[in-house]
C-alpha cells in the first residue's frame, strides 16, 4: 500500500497549480473538483462521524476521569447526567509514571513488542519456507496449498476454541506429552506458557496469509533472472540471496507492515484464548479493552488513553518504516 | 520450524535442476529423489499441523458428553450427531445466523458501494487534500480497536444504536472501508484512463463514466472488496462482543462463547456449533481465495 500511494502521487507530481488568491482558488477548486468531492463524500461522512469524531471525543475522554459510574446513562426511565471532571494529562502521567506503572503499562508494553516481533518473524520465515516449497513443481502441491491455508479459511473465533480444547489441562496435547513422559505445562494457566501458547496459536493462524502472498511474489519473479545468475556461476544460496530476496522485496515490505499492524492489534486470539483470566498475557489492545469493558466499574478514561498511546506508537512506527523503505528505494535508484 | 531446511532444499533443488539443464523454463522444479522426499516430508508435516486443530474440533463435536474432550478415546464407541440436532433445535443458532447475515451482508453492501466511489475518486482525480485524504485512509487501517471502542460506545449509546444491527454495520464499515478504498484504487489504476476520456468525449458526466463504463470493468476488484468485507465482518469479535447486548442479537463470534460460562462448559455443543459455522464460511473462502490473495497484495506485487 505504501507503494501504491507513492506511485499514484508520483504520476502527477509535476503539475502543481500556481498559487493564487484564496477566494479564487476555492472557487476554481470547487468548479474543477466538485465531483471528486461528491464521490468521496460518503466516506468522508462515515469516517468523519465514526472515526474522527470518536477520536476527538476519545481524546477528550482521556483528559477526564470518566468511568461507568459518572458518565451519562439511562437506567430504566431515569436519565443520569454525566458528572466526570476534566483532569488534564493525569491519565497519561498515571499510566506512564504512576505508582504501579510497570505492572499496568510497561510489562504489557514489553510483552506486546516481544509478541509482535516474534509472531511476525515466525509468520514470515515459516511462510517463506513453505512458499519456496510450494513453488517447486512437486506432485500434489495444489493439495498441499489447499490444506495449508485451512487455518486462514476457518474463522479465527472457531479455530481458537479448537486450540483451547487441545491446550486444556487434560486435553490432547498434554495427554500426548504425558505418554512421551515429557513435562505437561499448564498451557492456559501458567504465565510463561500462556504467552507461549498465544504465540503458537497466532503463528498457526497467521502463516497462511504470508505463505500465499510470498508465493504470489515468488511466481512473479522473472525466470530469466535465475538464468542470468546461473550464467554468472551463482550458487544456490547466492541465487536465493541476490535474486529471490530482492524479487520479493516489494511484496515483503507490504506484508511485513500489514503483519506488524495486524499482530500489534490482534484482539481475537488473546481475548478468546484466555478471556479475562490471564492478566499477564494480555497485550496492550486486550488490556485496554479489559480496562474499559472487562471490569467493574469500567474505566473509560484510562482505556481511551491506552488506545491513544497505542495509536501513537503505531503511527510513529509506520512513518519510520516508510522512511526506511524510501531510503532503500533511493539507494537502489542511484 | 523448518525454515532453514526449506530454504536450502528449495535452493538446492534449483541448483540440481539447473546444472545439467540447457532450458530451465521446463526443467526447474524437477529435482533429485532425496530433495523431493524431504520437501514432501516437510509439506506433509506442515499440512498435518494445519489440519489437526480443525479435524480435532470436528471429532470432538461428535462426542455426546461435555467432558469427552478429556477422554477422546471414548468417543469412537459412541459417535453421534445429537450435538448437531440439539444445537439446531434448542439453541439460538438461527437467531445468531440471522444477526450475522444481516450485519455481514449490510457491511459488505454499504462498504463496497462507498469504497468504490472513493477508490474511483482517488484513482482518477487529483483534488486539493488528496494526499491528506490518502494518509487518513492509511492511518485508519491501523487503528487499534481500543482507540475507538470507548468513544464509539458512548456515541452509539447516545444515538440509541447500541444493540442494533445498524450500529454494528456502521462500526464495521469504518474498519473495512479504508482498506477496500485502497484496494479499489489499486484496481481502478489498472483500467486505462483513455476509457474515461472516451466516455467524457461522448458526453457522459463523471458520474456517468463511473457508473456505466468503469464499474462494469471493475467487477473483479469489487468482488475482492466484497469478499474482504464479508470475511472481516464475519470474523470480528471485539466490537460484536461489546456492542451487542441481547443474546438473540449475538453474532456467531459472540454466541459461540456463551457455551462456556464460569459454571458450566458445554464443550460438545460448542464444538458442534463451531463446525456448523465453519463449514459454509470455509467453503466460501476456498471459493474466493485466489482472487482474495492477489487482490490483498496487489499494491505490493505490482510495485
Amino acid at each position: 500500500m505504501t507503494v501504491a500511494i507513492d506511485r499514484a502521487t508520483g504520476k502527477r507530481r509535476g503539475d502543481r497549480e500556481p498559487k493564487s488568491g484564496l477566494g479564487r482558488r476555492l472557487r476554481r477548486g470547487y468548479q474543477k473538483h466538485w465531483y471528486a468531492y461528491a464521490m468521496i463524500a460518503p466516506v468522508v461522512v462515515v469516517l468523519g462521524v465514526l472515526v474522527l469524531y470518536p477520536l476527538a471525543y476519545g481524546l477528550y475522554l482521556t483528559l477526564t476521569d470518566a468511568n461507568s459510574l459518572n458518565t451519562a446513562r439511562t437506567i430504566g426511565v431515569n436519565h443520569i447526567d454525566a458528572t466526570y471532571e476534566f483532569i488534564g494529562l493525569d491519565n497519561y502521567a498515571d499510566i506512564l509514571w504512576g505508582d504501579t506503572a510497570y505492572d499496568r503499562f510497561w510489562s504489557h508494553f514489553i510483552w506486546t513488542i516481544v509478541w509482535t516481533a516474534l509472531c511476525v518473524t515466525l509468520h514470515y520465515t515459516i511462510g517463506l519456507g513453505l512458499a519456496l516449497l510450494l513453488n517447486l513443481k512437486l506432485r500434489g502441491r495444489t493439495f498441499y496449498r489447499l490444506v495449508l491455508i485451512l487455518p486462514w479459511a476457518v474463522p479465527t473465533f472457531v479455530t481458537v476454541f479448537g486450540w483451547r480444547f487441545m491446550l486444556a489441562d487434560g486435553g490432547i496435547i498434554n495427554s500426548f506429552l504425558e505418554t512421551l513422559h515429557l513435562p505437561t505445562p499448564l498451557w492456559l494457566e501458567d504465565t510463561f506458557w500462556q504467552r507461549f501458547s498465544a504465540i503458537m496459536v497466532n503463528t498457526w493462524c497467521g502463516v497462511p496469509f504470508m505463505m500465499l502472498s510470498l508465493l504470489g511474489g515468488l511466481q512473479s519473479i522473472d525466470t530469466s533472472l535465475y538464468e542470468a545468475a546461473e550464467m554468472d556461476g551463482a550458487s544456490a544460496w547466492q541465487k536465493f540471496r541476490y535474486v529471490t530476496l530482492p524479487g520479493l522485496r516489494s511484496v515483503s515490505s507490504t506484508v511485513v507492515l500489514l503483519g506488524i499492524i495486524w499482530t500489534f492489534n490482534q484482539f481475537a486470539i488473546i481475548f478468546l484464548l484466555f478471556g479475562n483470566t490471564a492478566p499477564d498475557a494480555q497485550i496492550l489492545v486486550t488490556w485496554a479493552w479489559y480496562l474499559g469493558f472487562g471490569q467493574q466499574p469500567r474505566d473509560f478514561a484510562q482505556s481511551a488513553a491506552y488506545g491513544i498511546l497505542l495509536l501513537a506508537i503505531l503511527i510513529v512506527f509506520t512513518s519510520f518504516y516508510r522512511r526506511w523503505l524510501n531510503r532503500n528505494d533511493q539507494q537502489l535508484a542511484i | 520450524m523448518s525454515t532453514t531446511t526449506a530454504e536450502t532444499s528449495a535452493a538446492a533443488n534449483k541448483e540440481d535442476s539447473m546444472a545439467p539443464a540447457p532450458r530451465k523454463a521446463t526443467k526447474r522444479g524437477e529435482s533429485t529423489p532425496a530433495v523431493r522426499l524431504a520437501s514432501h516430508g516437510i509439506l506433509i508435516t506442515a499440512s498435518l499441523i494445519a489440519l489437526f486443530p480443525v479435524a480435532w474440533l470436528v471429532f470432538l463435536s461428535l462426542g455426546p458428553d461435555k467432558d469427552d474432550y478429556l477422554h477422546p478415546g471414548r468417543i469412537w464407541g459412541k459417535m453421534t450427531f445429537d450435538n448437531y440436532t440439539f444445537v439446531l433445535q434448542e439453541t439460538k443458532f438461527f437467531d445468531w445466523l440471522q444477526t450475522t447475515m444481516i450485519v455481514t451482508l449490510g457491511t459488505t453492501l454499504i462498504g463496497v458501494v462507498i469504497s468504490a466511489t472513493t477508490g474511483y475518486a482517488v484513482s482518477r482525480m487529483r483534488f486539493p487534500g488528496y494526499r491528506k485524504f490518502m494518509w487518513v485512509l492509511l492511518v485508519t487501517q491501523m487503528f487499534p480497536v481500543a482507540v475507538l471502542m470507548v468513544p464509539m460506545y458512548q456515541i452509539l449509546s447516545e444515538l440509541q444504536l447500541i444493540d442494533s444491527y445498524l450500529g454494528l454495520i456502521l462500526v464495521y464499515c469504518t474498519t473495512t472501508v479504508p482498506y477496500c478504498a485502497w484496494l479499489m484504487k489499486g484496481y481502478f489504476d489498472t483500467i486505462p484512463f483513455e476509457i474515461d476520456e472516451a466516455g467524457r468525449v461522448d458526453g457522459l458526466t463523471p458520474f456517468g463514466t463511473f457508473a456505466r463504463l468503469i464499474l462494469p470493468l471493475a467487477k473483479p476488484g469489487l468482488a475482492v472488496a466484497a469478499f474482504y468485507s464479508f470475511l472481516t465482518a464475519f470474523g470480528e469479535v471485539a466490537f460484536a462482543a461489546t456492542f451487542m447486548l441481547s443474546d438473540t442479537k449475538y453474532t456467531f463470534a459472540v454466541g459461540l462463547q456463551t457455551f462456556v460460562s464460569e459454571h458450566d462448559a458445554q464443550r460438545n455443543l460448542m464444538a458442534a456449533t463451531a463446525v456448523l459455522i465453519a463449514i459454509p464460511v470455509s467453503a466460501f473462502f476456498y471459493f474466493v481465495q485466489k482472487n482474495l490473495v492477489t487482490g490483498l497484495t496487489a499494491g505490493g506485487t505490482k510495485g
